[in-house]
């Protein structure tokens, strides 16, 4: 456990100068402060609005845009990332001759990668929720105060988060499995670009496509959006369940291609 | 020991890389693993590191089985394999912090190690900017880190200007002297081997061709006196009867050992009073050099 942790403190020392952590990190205030923006600049347009459609709006601007297009190519970029940078460095050598076991290794990369991830996510729904009420105050013609819907932003960020899971170990293995950056990536967006056409002609089973996923699961986010009071959030839908299990076994196989990897 | 390998072979699909090496490192020496290019150096490095699967053999190191006891024996050891492995993006500093982090090392050791290869003034450049010898050197600090009791270096003067490689020699004789550290380190050329190694393995096409110390791969290459005579059988009987070793006897010259230029007249009178008759008679020796290409230069056992 300690090794793993060691590794894992590792992982961030390593890639807190590069690109992608700081992509992970202000993709969500830069998205987040244009969505703001625009309605700030246009809150004329929203004032007759009541508490609980302009969060829907609000929120529901960047949700549907992170999980249709955005979401999708951060995690495949975010996932590359990680190992690309022992690629660029011709590291892995070191890396495995070090006295930590590959298990470690492999799981402390995917582990961190996960993280980064999540903490994305997170930072994409309490700028959602802080913005919100931000506008609230400064345009109180916006009635952001009179409805709060914390609860249910988390929840629906947090499926968001499920659902790209098998993107994320589909793509941290062919980042593992070839050095040149372009070939997990070209792959990673031409997979994404399928996910897309087959989520968009609603075929029945795309919710088995973990490209497609993080988009369907906005389709599915509330159960009845007609329902008075609280809005109920669907989390464990079918492409979540999917996600979860692809990422899962693809997880473990990974492992397999690590543990069998020559350093020639 | 603190290396012993037995019958070590590993192929590349079908090309055999390293035939059945038997290496025995002993504790607290300097020992020179020498071979041309593509003579199967480095992936016997990578195996005597994990970094590629024994297929056929054992290596043991430190007494314990490799694959067994992987980590345990990982963590006595460092390492620099080919150029060193290094994050472009960071600095010096932090390659080095990244180390310690990884081994859970003191923080203290980072500053001992940039001291010790001499990289403090340029510890917080970008290590993507640092010359090819300063990227060596910064190999070497991490290898060093964790103060291993055993240091496996491939060719670490790569890239080194003379004064750096008189350096490293100084750093790796220091380390075995006076911390009782064993240096198992290869490289191709034989003169830079010499000045430092007590022992010598010398490998060729995956064989190991020779293995010792160095005193008695110089022993190899001590001078002998070449004699053509017309009966060279009973003039090796003569000389033997007069205490001389014979080292080899051929159709038409026979070899003894140089012992001094008088002592060369002294042999050729010996011929000539017992009647042979001495078409030539000279001294001849291989310096370290000619034996070592020699040695690697021999085709491929079929």
């Amino acid at each position: 456990m300690r090794n793993f942790i060691s590794s894992l403190q590792s992982e961030y020392y390593k890639s807190r100068k590069t690109l992608n952590f700081w992509a992970a990190i202000l993709l969500p205030v830069i998205l987040c402060s244009i969505v703001c923006l625009g309605f700030f600049v246009m809150a004329d347009k929203f004032e007759k609005m009541d508490g609980k459609a302009i969060w829907g709006l609000f929120s529901g601007a960047v949700l549907s845009f992170m999980g249709n297009l955005l979401l999708p190519l951060l995690v495949i970029f975010l996932a590359n990332s990680v190992n690309s940078l022992e690629h660029k460095a011709d590291t892995w050598k070191t890396l495995f001759s070090l006295p930590v076991s590959k298990w470690t290794i492999y799981a402390a990369k995917y582990f961190y990668v996960f993280l980064l991830l999540f903490v994305s996510i997170l930072l994409f729904a309490l700028f959602t929720i802080g913005y919100g009420n931000l506008l609230g105050g400064i345009a109180p013609n916006l009635k952001f105060h009179d409805y709060q819907m914390k609860g249910l932003l988390l929840a629906s960020y947090f499926k968001l988060f499920l659902s790209c899971l098998g993107i994320l170990s589909i793509q941290f293995l062919l980042s593992l499995i070839w050095s040149d950056f372009l070939k997990p990536m070209g792959i990673g967006f031409l997979l994404f670009i399928i996910g897309s056409v087959i989520n968009s002609i609603s075929w029945h089973y795309a919710f088995l496509m973990p490209y497609s996923q993080p988009a369907i699961s906005i389709k599915t986010m509330v159960a009845n959006p007609n329902v008075k009071g609280d809005l109920p959030i669907n989390i464990f839908t079918g492409e979540i369940l999917m996600s979860i299990i692809i990422s899962t076994v693809v997880f473990f196989a990974g492992y397999y291609v690590v543990k069998r990897t020559r350093i020639e | 020991m603190v290396i012993e390998t037995k019958d070590l072979t590993f192929k590349f699909d079908t090309t055999m890389v390293v035939n059945s090496l038997s290496l025995q490192v002993p504790e607290g020496s300097i020992y020179g693993f020498l071979g041309p290019n593509g003579a199967g150096k480095t992936t016997t490095i990578k195996l005597l590191l994990s970094l590629l699967e024994v297929q056929q053999g054992s290596i043991e190191i430190f007494g314990l089985n490799l694959q067994q006891h992987r980590t345990t024996i990982l963590s006595k050891i460092g390492s620099l394999i080919e150029q060193p492995a290094i994050y472009a993006h960071l600095t010096g500093r932090e390659n080095l912090i990244n180390r310690a982090i990884q081994l859970r090392l003191p923080q203290a050791r980072v500053a001992m190690m940039l001291d010790l290869v001499k990289l403090t003034s340029a510890a917080d450049k970008k290590s993507g900017n640092y010359s090819l010898g300063m990227k060596q050197r910064l190999g070497i600090a991490l290898a060093m880190i964790s103060d291993p009791e055993l240091l496996i270096l491939d060719e670490p003067t790569n890239g080194l200007d003379p004064n750096g490689i008189i350096e490293m020699r100084e750093l790796l004789i220091n380390l075995v002297t006076n911390h009782g550290k064993t240096v198992f380190l290869s490289s191709h050329l034989l003169a830079e081997v010499e000045r430092m190694a007590t022992h010598v393995g010398i490998i060729n096409y995956g064989e190991l061709r020779f293995q010792g110390e160095i005193k008695d791969l110089r022993d190899i290459s001590r001078p002998k006196i070449i004699i053509e005579t017309d009966h060279t059988a009973d003039a090796a009987n003569l000389l033997k009867k007069n205490g001389h070793e014979i080292l080899e006897v051929e159709n038409d010259h026979l070899s003894i050992n140089y012992q001094s230029k008088k002592g060369t007249a002294q042999v050729n009178l010996l011929l000539n009073q017992n009647d042979h008759e001495v078409y030539s008679i000279y001294k001849d020796q291989k310096d370290l050099e000619q034996l070592f290409l020699e040695i690697t230069q021999n085709p491929r056992k079929q």
